[in-house]
Protein backbone atom coordinates (compact mmCIF):
# COMPACT_ATOMS: atom_id res chain seq x y z
CA UNK A 1 0.00 0.00 0.00
CA UNK A 2 1.24 3.03 -0.89
CA UNK A 3 2.30 6.37 1.56
CA UNK A 4 -0.97 8.38 0.10
CA UNK A 5 -2.85 5.61 0.20
CA UNK A 6 -2.06 4.64 3.96
CA UNK A 7 -2.57 8.98 5.02
CA UNK A 8 -5.83 8.45 3.44
CA UNK A 9 -7.02 5.42 5.34
CA UNK A 10 -5.60 7.10 8.76
CA UNK A 11 -7.46 10.56 7.35
CA UNK A 12 -10.95 8.78 6.74
CA UNK A 13 -10.86 6.40 10.17
CA UNK A 14 -10.01 9.77 11.96
CA UNK A 15 -12.66 11.43 10.22
CA UNK A 16 -15.02 9.06 11.06
CA UNK A 17 -14.29 7.97 14.29
CA UNK A 18 -14.91 11.94 15.78
CA UNK A 19 -18.01 12.14 14.12
CA UNK A 20 -18.56 8.93 15.71
CA UNK A 21 -17.47 10.16 19.26
CA UNK A 22 -18.33 13.60 18.95
CA UNK A 23 -21.62 13.32 20.05
CA UNK A 24 -20.84 11.44 23.34
CA UNK A 25 -18.10 14.32 23.87
CA UNK A 26 -20.84 17.36 23.43
CA UNK A 27 -23.70 15.44 25.60
CA UNK A 28 -20.86 15.28 28.57
CA UNK A 29 -19.43 18.45 28.08
CA UNK A 30 -22.79 19.73 27.82
CA UNK A 31 -25.01 18.45 31.02
CA UNK A 32 -21.65 20.26 32.63
CA UNK A 33 -22.89 24.03 31.54
CA UNK A 34 -25.61 26.12 31.96
CA UNK A 35 -28.67 26.07 29.14
CA UNK A 36 -27.17 29.52 27.59
CA UNK A 37 -24.09 28.27 27.03
CA UNK A 38 -25.07 25.01 25.55
CA UNK A 39 -27.14 27.01 23.11
CA UNK A 40 -24.12 29.44 22.66
CA UNK A 41 -21.78 26.54 21.44
CA UNK A 42 -19.79 26.24 24.63
CA UNK A 43 -17.31 23.28 23.86
CA UNK A 44 -15.49 23.59 27.28
CA UNK A 45 -16.75 21.49 30.39
CA UNK A 46 -18.35 24.28 33.16
CA UNK A 47 -19.35 24.15 36.89
CA UNK A 48 -22.74 23.59 36.83
CA UNK A 49 -22.69 19.76 36.42
CA UNK A 50 -24.49 19.79 39.88
CA UNK A 51 -26.92 22.52 39.27
CA UNK A 52 -28.32 20.40 36.00
CA UNK A 53 -28.24 17.23 38.32
CA UNK A 54 -30.52 18.99 41.29
CA UNK A 55 -32.62 20.67 38.75
CA UNK A 56 -33.17 17.25 37.02
CA UNK A 57 -34.20 15.88 40.73
CA UNK A 58 -36.39 18.52 41.49
CA UNK A 59 -38.10 18.76 37.87
CA UNK A 60 -38.55 14.61 37.32
CA UNK A 61 -38.69 11.32 39.82
CA UNK A 62 -35.00 10.72 38.09
CA UNK A 63 -34.89 7.89 40.79
CA UNK A 64 -38.57 5.99 40.16
CA UNK A 65 -37.76 6.11 35.87
CA UNK A 66 -33.69 4.43 36.58
CA UNK A 67 -35.77 1.86 39.29
CA UNK A 68 -38.36 1.08 36.77
CA UNK A 69 -36.18 0.95 34.03
CA UNK A 70 -33.95 -1.14 36.16
CA UNK A 71 -36.56 -3.69 37.40
CA UNK A 72 -37.90 -4.63 33.83
CA UNK A 73 -34.60 -4.53 32.37
CA UNK A 74 -33.12 -7.20 34.96
CA UNK A 75 -36.14 -9.51 34.89
CA UNK A 76 -36.88 -9.45 31.48
CA UNK A 77 -32.68 -10.70 30.98
CA UNK A 78 -32.88 -12.97 33.74
CA UNK A 79 -36.46 -14.82 32.08
CA UNK A 80 -35.28 -14.43 28.83
CA UNK A 81 -32.40 -15.76 28.73
CA UNK A 82 -33.29 -19.46 31.23
CA UNK A 83 -36.60 -19.80 28.55
CA UNK A 84 -34.49 -19.23 25.60
CA UNK A 85 -31.45 -21.49 26.57
CA UNK A 86 -34.04 -24.46 27.74
CA UNK A 87 -35.68 -24.15 23.98
CA UNK A 88 -32.63 -23.54 22.15
CA UNK A 89 -31.20 -26.24 24.31
CA UNK A 90 -34.03 -28.47 23.31
CA UNK A 91 -33.88 -27.87 19.69
CA UNK A 92 -30.82 -29.11 19.57
CA UNK A 93 -30.31 -31.59 21.91
CA UNK A 94 -33.35 -33.70 21.31
CA UNK A 95 -34.10 -32.96 17.72
CA UNK A 96 -36.52 -33.95 15.66
CA UNK A 97 -38.19 -33.38 12.33
CA UNK A 98 -41.37 -32.04 13.90
CA UNK A 99 -39.14 -30.08 16.34
CA UNK A 100 -36.77 -28.61 13.25
CA UNK A 101 -40.58 -27.88 11.97
CA UNK A 102 -41.72 -25.67 14.39
CA UNK A 103 -38.45 -23.91 15.11
CA UNK A 104 -38.68 -22.71 11.76
CA UNK A 105 -42.51 -22.03 12.41
CA UNK A 106 -40.94 -19.85 15.74
CA UNK A 107 -38.44 -18.13 13.56
CA UNK A 108 -40.65 -16.87 10.94
CA UNK A 109 -41.64 -14.32 14.13
CA UNK A 110 -38.52 -12.18 13.97
CA UNK A 111 -40.05 -11.36 10.57
CA UNK A 112 -43.15 -9.71 12.60
CA UNK A 113 -42.46 -6.18 12.43
CA UNK A 114 -43.55 -5.05 16.01
CA UNK A 115 -45.86 -2.03 14.15
CA UNK A 116 -48.09 -5.13 13.18
CA UNK A 117 -48.71 -6.16 16.53
CA UNK A 118 -48.86 -3.02 18.99
CA UNK A 119 -52.49 -2.98 18.62
CA UNK A 120 -53.33 -6.23 19.50
CA UNK A 121 -51.11 -6.12 21.87
CA UNK A 122 -52.48 -3.34 23.29
CA UNK A 123 -56.04 -4.80 23.28
CA UNK A 124 -54.87 -7.93 24.76
CA UNK A 125 -53.11 -6.23 27.97
CA UNK A 126 -56.26 -3.87 27.81
CA UNK A 127 -58.71 -7.00 28.20
CA UNK A 128 -56.45 -8.28 30.61
CA UNK A 129 -56.31 -5.20 32.83
CA UNK A 130 -59.74 -6.39 33.47
CA UNK A 131 -59.46 -9.77 34.89
CA UNK A 132 -55.87 -9.65 36.94
CA UNK A 133 -55.41 -5.82 37.31
CA UNK A 134 -51.23 -6.76 38.28
CA UNK A 135 -50.74 -8.37 34.85
CA UNK A 136 -52.50 -5.35 32.63
CA UNK A 137 -51.89 -1.85 31.78
CA UNK A 138 -49.49 -0.01 33.60
CA UNK A 139 -47.68 -3.12 35.26
CA UNK A 140 -44.00 -4.03 34.93
CA UNK A 141 -45.49 -7.49 33.19
CA UNK A 142 -47.41 -5.74 30.58
CA UNK A 143 -43.79 -4.47 29.08
CA UNK A 144 -41.73 -7.90 30.26
CA UNK A 145 -44.14 -10.27 29.29
CA UNK A 146 -44.51 -9.79 25.19
CA UNK A 147 -40.54 -8.87 25.27
CA UNK A 148 -38.98 -11.58 26.95
CA UNK A 149 -39.11 -14.15 24.09
CA UNK A 150 -37.53 -14.09 21.12
CA UNK A 151 -36.93 -16.03 18.10
CA UNK A 152 -33.54 -14.66 17.78
CA UNK A 153 -32.54 -15.39 21.14
CA UNK A 154 -33.43 -18.85 20.79
CA UNK A 155 -31.58 -19.33 17.62
CA UNK A 156 -28.93 -17.89 19.41
CA UNK A 157 -28.84 -20.41 22.00
CA UNK A 158 -29.19 -23.39 19.53
CA UNK A 159 -26.37 -22.24 17.50
CA UNK A 160 -24.43 -22.38 20.38
CA UNK A 161 -25.43 -25.31 21.61
CA UNK A 162 -23.93 -27.08 18.42
CA UNK A 163 -20.79 -26.33 19.77
CA UNK A 164 -21.34 -27.83 23.23
CA UNK A 165 -19.62 -31.26 23.80
CA UNK A 166 -21.72 -33.73 23.19
CA UNK A 167 -19.53 -36.40 25.43
CA UNK A 168 -20.88 -34.08 27.95
CA UNK A 169 -24.51 -35.13 28.04
CA UNK A 170 -23.54 -38.81 28.08
CA UNK A 171 -21.10 -38.03 31.28
CA UNK A 172 -23.86 -36.18 32.94
CA UNK A 173 -26.46 -39.26 31.96
CA UNK A 174 -23.82 -41.98 33.05
CA UNK A 175 -23.68 -39.66 36.14
CA UNK A 176 -27.06 -40.35 36.57
CA UNK A 177 -28.35 -36.87 36.28
CA UNK A 178 -31.71 -35.85 34.76
CA UNK A 179 -31.87 -34.55 32.09
CA UNK A 180 -32.76 -31.02 32.91
CA UNK A 181 -30.52 -31.88 35.69
CA UNK A 182 -27.53 -32.10 32.80
CA UNK A 183 -29.06 -28.75 31.42
CA UNK A 184 -28.59 -27.35 34.96
CA UNK A 185 -25.67 -28.30 36.05
CA UNK A 186 -23.45 -29.22 32.96
CA UNK A 187 -24.69 -26.98 30.66
CA UNK A 188 -25.63 -23.62 32.28
CA UNK A 189 -22.02 -23.28 33.97
CA UNK A 190 -20.24 -24.28 30.86
CA UNK A 191 -21.63 -21.75 28.38
CA UNK A 192 -21.11 -19.01 30.60
CA UNK A 193 -19.72 -16.90 27.68
CA UNK A 194 -22.73 -17.33 25.45
CA UNK A 195 -25.12 -16.50 28.53
CA UNK A 196 -23.06 -13.18 29.08
CA UNK A 197 -23.21 -12.45 25.59
CA UNK A 198 -27.17 -13.09 25.27
CA UNK A 199 -27.46 -11.18 28.45
CA UNK A 200 -25.53 -8.04 27.09
CA UNK A 201 -27.59 -8.16 24.37
CA UNK A 202 -31.37 -8.48 25.72
CA UNK A 203 -30.10 -6.36 28.95
CA UNK A 204 -29.62 -3.41 25.93
CA UNK A 205 -32.65 -3.92 24.01
CA UNK A 206 -34.74 -4.28 27.09
CA UNK A 207 -33.37 -1.01 28.58
CA UNK A 208 -33.75 1.02 25.40
CA UNK A 209 -36.97 0.01 24.48
CA UNK A 210 -39.57 3.15 23.68
CA UNK A 211 -42.14 1.86 21.56
CA UNK A 212 -44.13 -0.44 23.82
CA UNK A 213 -43.29 0.79 27.31
CA UNK A 214 -44.70 4.07 25.61
CA UNK A 215 -48.35 2.67 24.72
CA UNK A 216 -48.99 0.36 27.76
CA UNK A 217 -47.02 2.64 30.91
CA UNK A 218 -49.29 5.23 30.93
CA UNK A 219 -49.12 6.93 34.93
CA UNK A 220 -46.11 9.22 35.82
CA UNK A 221 -44.72 6.85 38.29
CA UNK A 222 -44.31 4.00 35.79
CA UNK A 223 -42.42 5.57 33.15
CA UNK A 224 -38.98 3.88 32.40
CA UNK A 225 -35.58 6.07 31.33
CA UNK A 226 -36.17 6.12 27.63
CA UNK A 227 -39.78 7.47 28.79
CA UNK A 228 -38.74 10.27 31.26
CA UNK A 229 -35.71 11.57 28.88
CA UNK A 230 -38.36 11.27 25.25
CA UNK A 231 -40.99 13.40 27.75
CA UNK A 232 -37.99 16.32 28.51
CA UNK A 233 -36.46 16.31 25.37
CA UNK A 234 -40.23 17.14 23.90
CA UNK A 235 -40.24 20.33 25.91
CA UNK A 236 -40.68 23.51 23.90
CA UNK A 237 -38.12 25.40 26.27
CA UNK A 238 -35.55 23.08 27.39
CA UNK A 239 -33.34 23.11 29.66
CA UNK A 240 -30.30 21.59 27.53
CA UNK A 241 -27.99 20.81 30.55
CA UNK A 242 -30.53 19.26 32.83
CA UNK A 243 -32.04 17.50 29.76
CA UNK A 244 -28.13 15.96 28.73
CA UNK A 245 -27.52 14.94 32.50
CA UNK A 246 -30.76 12.93 32.01
CA UNK A 247 -29.52 11.23 28.66
CA UNK A 248 -25.68 10.86 30.30
CA UNK A 249 -27.11 9.22 33.42
CA UNK A 250 -29.50 7.03 30.76
CA UNK A 251 -26.38 6.08 29.01
CA UNK A 252 -24.60 4.89 31.83
CA UNK A 253 -25.85 1.56 32.21
CA UNK A 254 -25.31 0.51 28.61
CA UNK A 255 -22.26 1.91 27.94
CA UNK A 256 -20.76 0.78 31.60
CA UNK A 257 -21.77 -2.81 29.77
CA UNK A 258 -20.36 -1.85 26.53
CA UNK A 259 -16.44 -1.08 28.22
CA UNK A 260 -16.48 -3.83 30.73
CA UNK A 261 -17.76 -6.82 28.41
CA UNK A 262 -17.01 -5.70 25.18
CA UNK A 263 -15.74 -9.12 23.85
CA UNK A 264 -19.13 -10.74 24.80
CA UNK A 265 -20.93 -7.75 22.99
CA UNK A 266 -19.78 -8.15 20.13
CA UNK A 267 -19.70 -12.19 20.35
CA UNK A 268 -23.67 -11.59 21.19
CA UNK A 269 -24.24 -9.67 18.14
CA UNK A 270 -22.80 -11.68 15.69
CA UNK A 271 -22.43 -15.35 16.78
CA UNK A 272 -26.04 -15.66 15.62
CA UNK A 273 -24.78 -15.68 11.95
CA UNK A 274 -21.88 -17.90 12.02
CA UNK B 1 -36.88 -57.39 19.78
CA UNK B 2 -37.08 -56.54 23.34
CA UNK B 3 -33.67 -54.10 23.34
CA UNK B 4 -35.31 -52.97 20.08
CA UNK B 5 -38.49 -52.06 21.63
CA UNK B 6 -36.41 -50.60 24.91
CA UNK B 7 -34.87 -47.78 22.03
CA UNK B 8 -38.12 -46.85 20.54
CA UNK B 9 -39.27 -46.23 24.13
CA UNK B 10 -36.45 -44.31 25.33
CA UNK B 11 -36.49 -42.21 21.67
CA UNK B 12 -39.91 -41.57 22.53
CA UNK B 13 -39.40 -40.37 26.07
CA UNK B 14 -36.57 -38.19 24.81
CA UNK B 15 -39.38 -36.62 22.44
CA UNK B 16 -41.25 -35.91 25.33
CA UNK B 17 -38.16 -34.31 27.32
CA UNK B 18 -37.10 -32.46 24.09
CA UNK B 19 -40.72 -30.82 23.88
CA UNK B 20 -41.13 -29.79 27.46
CA UNK B 21 -37.53 -27.95 27.11
CA UNK B 22 -39.54 -25.96 24.18
CA UNK B 23 -42.74 -25.81 25.19
CA UNK B 24 -42.24 -22.24 27.53
CA UNK B 25 -40.97 -20.36 24.64
CA UNK B 26 -43.28 -21.62 21.71
CA UNK B 27 -46.62 -21.12 23.94
CA UNK B 28 -44.88 -17.38 24.65
CA UNK B 29 -44.43 -17.03 20.95
CA UNK B 30 -47.87 -18.07 19.86
CA UNK B 31 -49.48 -16.05 22.40
CA UNK B 32 -47.48 -12.81 21.75
CA UNK B 33 -46.62 -13.48 18.71
CA UNK B 34 -48.25 -15.32 16.30
CA UNK B 35 -51.79 -14.63 17.61
CA UNK B 36 -51.71 -11.04 17.87
CA UNK B 37 -50.85 -11.09 13.83
CA UNK B 38 -54.01 -13.14 13.46
CA UNK B 39 -55.61 -10.49 15.54
CA UNK B 40 -54.32 -7.55 13.49
CA UNK B 41 -55.58 -9.78 9.73
CA UNK B 42 -59.41 -10.08 11.99
CA UNK B 43 -59.10 -6.64 12.72
CA UNK B 44 -57.85 -4.96 9.79
CA UNK B 45 -61.20 -6.07 8.19
CA UNK B 46 -63.21 -3.87 11.02
CA UNK B 47 -64.16 -0.77 11.76
CA UNK B 48 -64.82 1.78 14.14
CA UNK B 49 -63.78 3.28 17.50
CA UNK B 50 -62.05 1.57 20.54
CA UNK B 51 -63.80 -1.80 21.05
CA UNK B 52 -67.36 -1.17 19.19
CA UNK B 53 -66.10 -2.57 16.48
CA UNK B 54 -68.16 -3.64 13.24
CA UNK B 55 -67.10 -5.74 9.73
CA UNK B 56 -66.51 -3.61 6.95
CA UNK B 57 -65.27 -5.95 4.38
CA UNK B 58 -62.48 -4.40 2.28
CA UNK B 59 -63.53 -1.14 2.55
CA UNK B 60 -60.10 -0.36 5.20
CA UNK B 61 -58.12 -1.44 2.16
CA UNK B 62 -59.88 0.71 -0.01
CA UNK B 63 -59.42 3.47 2.47
CA UNK B 64 -55.49 2.82 2.22
CA UNK B 65 -55.30 3.96 -1.20
CA UNK B 66 -57.09 7.01 -1.12
CA UNK B 67 -55.33 7.93 2.28
CA UNK B 68 -53.10 11.26 1.70
CA UNK B 69 -51.42 10.78 5.25
CA UNK B 70 -51.02 6.80 4.51
CA UNK B 71 -49.26 7.49 0.90
CA UNK B 72 -47.37 10.20 1.83
CA UNK B 73 -45.74 7.74 5.11
CA UNK B 74 -45.03 5.12 2.52
CA UNK B 75 -42.86 7.80 0.33
CA UNK B 76 -41.26 8.93 4.15
CA UNK B 77 -40.27 5.47 4.50
CA UNK B 78 -38.95 4.20 1.38
CA UNK B 79 -36.64 7.19 0.63
CA UNK B 80 -35.04 6.54 3.93
CA UNK B 81 -34.41 2.96 2.88
CA UNK B 82 -33.51 3.78 -0.48
CA UNK B 83 -31.09 6.18 0.67
CA UNK B 84 -30.04 5.44 3.72
CA UNK B 85 -29.79 1.53 3.25
CA UNK B 86 -27.44 1.51 0.52
CA UNK B 87 -25.06 4.86 2.12
CA UNK B 88 -25.04 2.60 5.16
CA UNK B 89 -24.02 -0.61 4.10
CA UNK B 90 -21.38 0.54 1.13
CA UNK B 91 -20.38 2.80 4.12
CA UNK B 92 -19.98 -0.01 6.80
CA UNK B 93 -18.45 -2.06 4.60
CA UNK B 94 -15.36 0.17 3.02
CA UNK B 95 -14.93 1.27 6.60
CA UNK B 96 -14.07 -2.61 7.82
CA UNK B 97 -12.64 -3.41 4.77
CA UNK B 98 -10.06 -0.32 5.70
CA UNK B 99 -10.12 -1.93 9.58
CA UNK B 100 -8.94 -5.76 8.30
CA UNK B 101 -5.90 -4.40 7.34
CA UNK B 102 -3.27 -6.17 9.35
CA UNK B 103 -0.96 -3.62 9.60
CA UNK B 104 -3.04 -0.99 10.58
CA UNK B 105 -2.22 1.02 13.53
CA UNK B 106 -4.88 2.16 16.09
CA UNK B 107 -7.32 -0.33 14.79
CA UNK B 108 -8.86 -1.43 18.27
CA UNK B 109 -9.08 2.24 19.09
CA UNK B 110 -10.91 3.45 15.94
CA UNK B 111 -13.02 -0.14 16.15
CA UNK B 112 -14.42 0.91 19.27
CA UNK B 113 -15.12 4.58 18.27
CA UNK B 114 -16.67 3.68 15.13
CA UNK B 115 -19.03 1.18 16.87
CA UNK B 116 -19.73 3.45 19.87
CA UNK B 117 -23.06 4.86 18.40
CA UNK B 118 -24.51 1.80 19.01
CA UNK B 119 -24.35 1.78 23.13
CA UNK B 120 -27.14 4.38 23.02
CA UNK B 121 -30.66 4.29 23.08
CA UNK B 122 -32.43 5.18 20.01
CA UNK B 123 -34.13 7.90 22.13
CA UNK B 124 -31.30 9.21 24.04
CA UNK B 125 -29.32 9.37 20.50
CA UNK B 126 -32.18 11.65 18.73
CA UNK B 127 -32.54 14.00 21.59
CA UNK B 128 -28.67 14.86 21.31
CA UNK B 129 -29.15 15.03 17.48
CA UNK B 130 -32.44 16.70 17.36
CA UNK B 131 -30.20 19.40 19.79
CA UNK B 132 -26.86 19.27 17.82
CA UNK B 133 -28.88 19.84 13.86
CA UNK B 134 -31.59 22.53 15.74
CA UNK B 135 -31.59 26.46 13.75
CA UNK B 136 -29.00 27.79 16.29
CA UNK B 137 -27.12 24.55 16.92
CA UNK B 138 -23.61 23.33 16.45
CA UNK B 139 -23.73 21.74 13.24
CA UNK B 140 -25.17 25.17 12.01
CA UNK B 141 -22.82 27.25 13.59
CA UNK B 142 -19.73 24.93 12.74
CA UNK B 143 -20.99 24.76 8.75
CA UNK B 144 -21.20 28.73 9.09
CA UNK B 145 -17.66 29.02 10.58
CA UNK B 146 -16.50 27.15 7.99
CA UNK B 147 -18.03 29.11 5.39
CA UNK B 148 -19.55 26.67 3.78
CA UNK B 149 -22.90 27.76 4.52
CA UNK B 150 -23.96 31.73 4.59
CA UNK B 151 -27.21 31.44 6.38
CA UNK B 152 -28.38 28.10 9.01
CA UNK B 153 -29.75 25.35 7.22
CA UNK B 154 -33.28 24.54 8.74
CA UNK B 155 -32.77 20.76 9.49
CA UNK B 156 -35.53 20.19 11.36
CA UNK B 157 -38.37 22.43 10.28
CA UNK B 158 -37.62 22.12 6.33
CA UNK B 159 -39.48 19.26 4.94
CA UNK B 160 -36.59 18.01 2.31
CA UNK B 161 -33.67 18.73 5.23
CA UNK B 162 -35.83 17.49 8.20
CA UNK B 163 -35.44 13.61 6.15
CA UNK B 164 -31.88 14.75 5.53
CA UNK B 165 -31.47 15.41 9.37
CA UNK B 166 -33.09 11.65 9.94
CA UNK B 167 -31.08 10.22 7.43
CA UNK B 168 -27.74 11.32 9.19
CA UNK B 169 -29.07 10.41 12.57
CA UNK B 170 -29.99 6.90 11.67
CA UNK B 171 -26.35 6.26 9.44
CA UNK B 172 -24.55 7.62 12.72
CA UNK B 173 -25.96 5.31 14.96
CA UNK B 174 -26.10 1.98 12.55
CA UNK B 175 -22.91 1.98 10.56
CA UNK B 176 -20.89 0.53 13.37
CA UNK B 177 -23.66 -2.08 14.08
CA UNK B 178 -22.91 -3.64 10.63
CA UNK B 179 -19.75 -2.35 10.27
CA UNK B 180 -18.89 -5.36 12.95
CA UNK B 181 -20.65 -7.77 11.09
CA UNK B 182 -18.56 -7.53 8.41
CA UNK B 183 -15.49 -7.37 10.41
CA UNK B 184 -15.56 -10.59 12.14
CA UNK B 185 -16.91 -12.20 8.54
CA UNK B 186 -13.96 -10.59 6.90
CA UNK B 187 -11.74 -12.30 9.50
CA UNK B 188 -12.87 -15.97 8.41
CA UNK B 189 -11.82 -15.43 5.04
CA UNK B 190 -8.43 -17.14 4.19
CA UNK B 191 -6.03 -14.45 3.64
CA UNK B 192 -4.32 -17.02 1.15
CA UNK B 193 -6.86 -16.37 -1.51
CA UNK B 194 -5.52 -12.57 -1.10
CA UNK B 195 -1.85 -13.49 -1.58
CA UNK B 196 -2.51 -15.46 -4.58
CA UNK B 197 -5.01 -13.36 -6.38
CA UNK B 198 -1.60 -10.37 -5.60
CA UNK B 199 0.35 -13.31 -7.53
CA UNK B 200 -1.73 -12.95 -10.05
CA UNK B 201 -1.52 -9.09 -10.14
CA UNK B 202 -5.21 -8.10 -9.15
CA UNK B 203 -5.12 -4.78 -8.01
CA UNK B 204 -6.76 -3.85 -4.49
CA UNK B 205 -9.71 -2.98 -6.23
CA UNK B 206 -10.35 -6.24 -8.07
CA UNK B 207 -9.43 -7.87 -5.06
CA UNK B 208 -12.78 -6.06 -3.10
CA UNK B 209 -14.70 -6.86 -5.93
CA UNK B 210 -13.75 -10.14 -7.12
CA UNK B 211 -12.75 -11.60 -3.46
CA UNK B 212 -14.14 -9.29 -0.57
CA UNK B 213 -17.81 -8.99 -1.98
CA UNK B 214 -18.90 -12.20 -3.54
CA UNK B 215 -17.87 -13.69 -0.18
CA UNK B 216 -19.16 -11.91 1.95
CA UNK B 217 -22.67 -11.93 -0.02
CA UNK B 218 -24.43 -13.76 2.68
CA UNK B 219 -23.86 -11.59 5.15
CA UNK B 220 -24.55 -8.43 2.97
CA UNK B 221 -27.72 -9.80 2.36
CA UNK B 222 -28.39 -10.79 6.25
CA UNK B 223 -27.41 -7.00 6.98
CA UNK B 224 -29.49 -5.32 4.49
CA UNK B 225 -32.28 -7.55 5.50
CA UNK B 226 -32.42 -6.54 9.35
CA UNK B 227 -31.64 -3.15 7.94
CA UNK B 228 -34.37 -3.14 5.48
CA UNK B 229 -36.95 -4.41 8.42
CA UNK B 230 -35.46 -1.77 11.14
CA UNK B 231 -36.30 1.30 8.75
CA UNK B 232 -39.92 0.27 7.43
CA UNK B 233 -40.42 0.41 11.09
CA UNK B 234 -38.46 3.45 11.83
CA UNK B 235 -39.99 5.30 14.79
CA UNK B 236 -38.00 6.16 17.84
CA UNK B 237 -35.97 8.91 15.79
CA UNK B 238 -38.60 10.48 13.81
CA UNK B 239 -41.11 10.57 17.37
CA UNK B 240 -38.21 12.38 19.16
CA UNK B 241 -36.17 14.39 16.34
CA UNK B 242 -38.65 15.58 14.12
CA UNK B 243 -42.25 14.56 15.62
CA UNK B 244 -43.35 13.64 11.94
CA UNK B 245 -43.22 17.51 10.80
CA UNK B 246 -42.94 19.57 9.44
CA UNK B 247 -46.57 18.88 8.04
CA UNK B 248 -46.14 15.14 7.89
CA UNK B 249 -42.74 15.54 6.14
CA UNK B 250 -40.96 13.14 7.96
CA UNK B 251 -43.58 10.61 9.40
CA UNK B 252 -43.39 6.98 9.06
CA UNK B 253 -45.55 4.17 8.55
CA UNK B 254 -45.18 2.92 12.39
CA UNK B 255 -45.88 6.22 13.50
CA UNK B 256 -48.91 6.67 11.71
CA UNK B 257 -50.42 3.09 13.36
CA UNK B 258 -49.05 4.62 16.46
CA UNK B 259 -51.20 7.87 16.24
CA UNK B 260 -53.67 6.43 14.62
CA UNK B 261 -53.89 4.08 17.07
CA UNK B 262 -53.13 5.92 21.00
CA UNK B 263 -53.34 9.91 19.77
CA UNK B 264 -56.26 10.38 17.31
CA UNK B 265 -59.70 7.74 17.99
CA UNK B 266 -58.01 5.04 18.89
CA UNK B 267 -59.01 3.52 15.18
CA UNK B 268 -57.80 0.13 15.60
CA UNK B 269 -59.66 -1.44 13.05
CA UNK B 270 -57.91 1.08 10.05
CA UNK B 271 -54.50 0.89 12.01
CA UNK B 272 -54.01 -2.86 11.68
CA UNK B 273 -55.16 -2.61 8.38
CA UNK B 274 -52.13 -0.09 7.92
CA UNK B 275 -49.64 -2.65 9.80
CA UNK B 276 -50.62 -5.39 7.14
CA UNK B 277 -48.93 -2.92 4.66
CA UNK B 278 -45.32 -2.99 6.33
CA UNK B 279 -46.02 -7.03 6.65
CA UNK B 280 -46.71 -7.45 3.38
CA UNK B 281 -43.39 -5.49 2.46
CA UNK B 282 -41.25 -6.92 4.68
CA UNK B 283 -42.13 -9.74 2.84
CA UNK B 284 -41.86 -8.52 -0.69
CA UNK B 285 -39.00 -6.88 0.43
CA UNK B 286 -37.08 -9.72 1.85
CA UNK B 287 -38.09 -11.91 -0.90
CA UNK B 288 -36.48 -9.80 -3.42
CA UNK B 289 -33.33 -9.44 -1.83
CA UNK B 290 -33.08 -13.25 -1.37
CA UNK B 291 -33.64 -13.44 -5.19
CA UNK B 292 -31.16 -10.83 -6.24
CA UNK B 293 -28.63 -11.77 -3.65
CA UNK B 294 -29.01 -15.90 -3.91
CA UNK B 295 -29.21 -16.19 -7.68
CA UNK B 296 -25.90 -14.77 -7.75
CA UNK B 297 -24.51 -16.58 -4.77
CA UNK B 298 -25.81 -20.20 -6.23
Amino acid sequence: MGKGKRFFTYLFLSIVSFISIFPFLWMLVSSTNKSVDVTGGRLLPGSYLMENFRKLLETTDLQLSLLNSAKISITTTVLSLLIASLAGYGFEVYRSRSKDIVFNILLLSMMIPFAAMMVPLYRMFARISNVVPVLGIDTMASVILPTMTTAFLIFFFRQSTKMFPKELLEAGRIDGLTEFGIFLRIFLPTMKTTYAAAAIITFMSSWNNYLWPLIVLQTPETKTMPLLISTLGSGYSPDYGMILIAIVIGTIPTALVFFLMQKQFVAGMTGSVK
Amino acid sequence: MKSANATLHSRRRSGLTGWSFVLISVILIVIFYFYPMVEALILSFQTGTGTNLVFTGLDNYKRLFQDATFITSVKNTFIYLLVQVPVMIVLALFISVLLNDSKLKFKGFFRTAIFLPCVTSLVAYSIVFKYLFAGNGLVNTFLMKLHLISAPIEWITDPFWAKITIIIAITWRWTGYNMIFYLSALQNIDNSIYEAARIDGASATRQFFGITIPLLRPIILFTSITSTIGTLQLFDEVMNITKGGPGNATQTISQYIYNLSFKYSADFGYAATVSYSIVIMIILLSFLQFKVAGEKNG
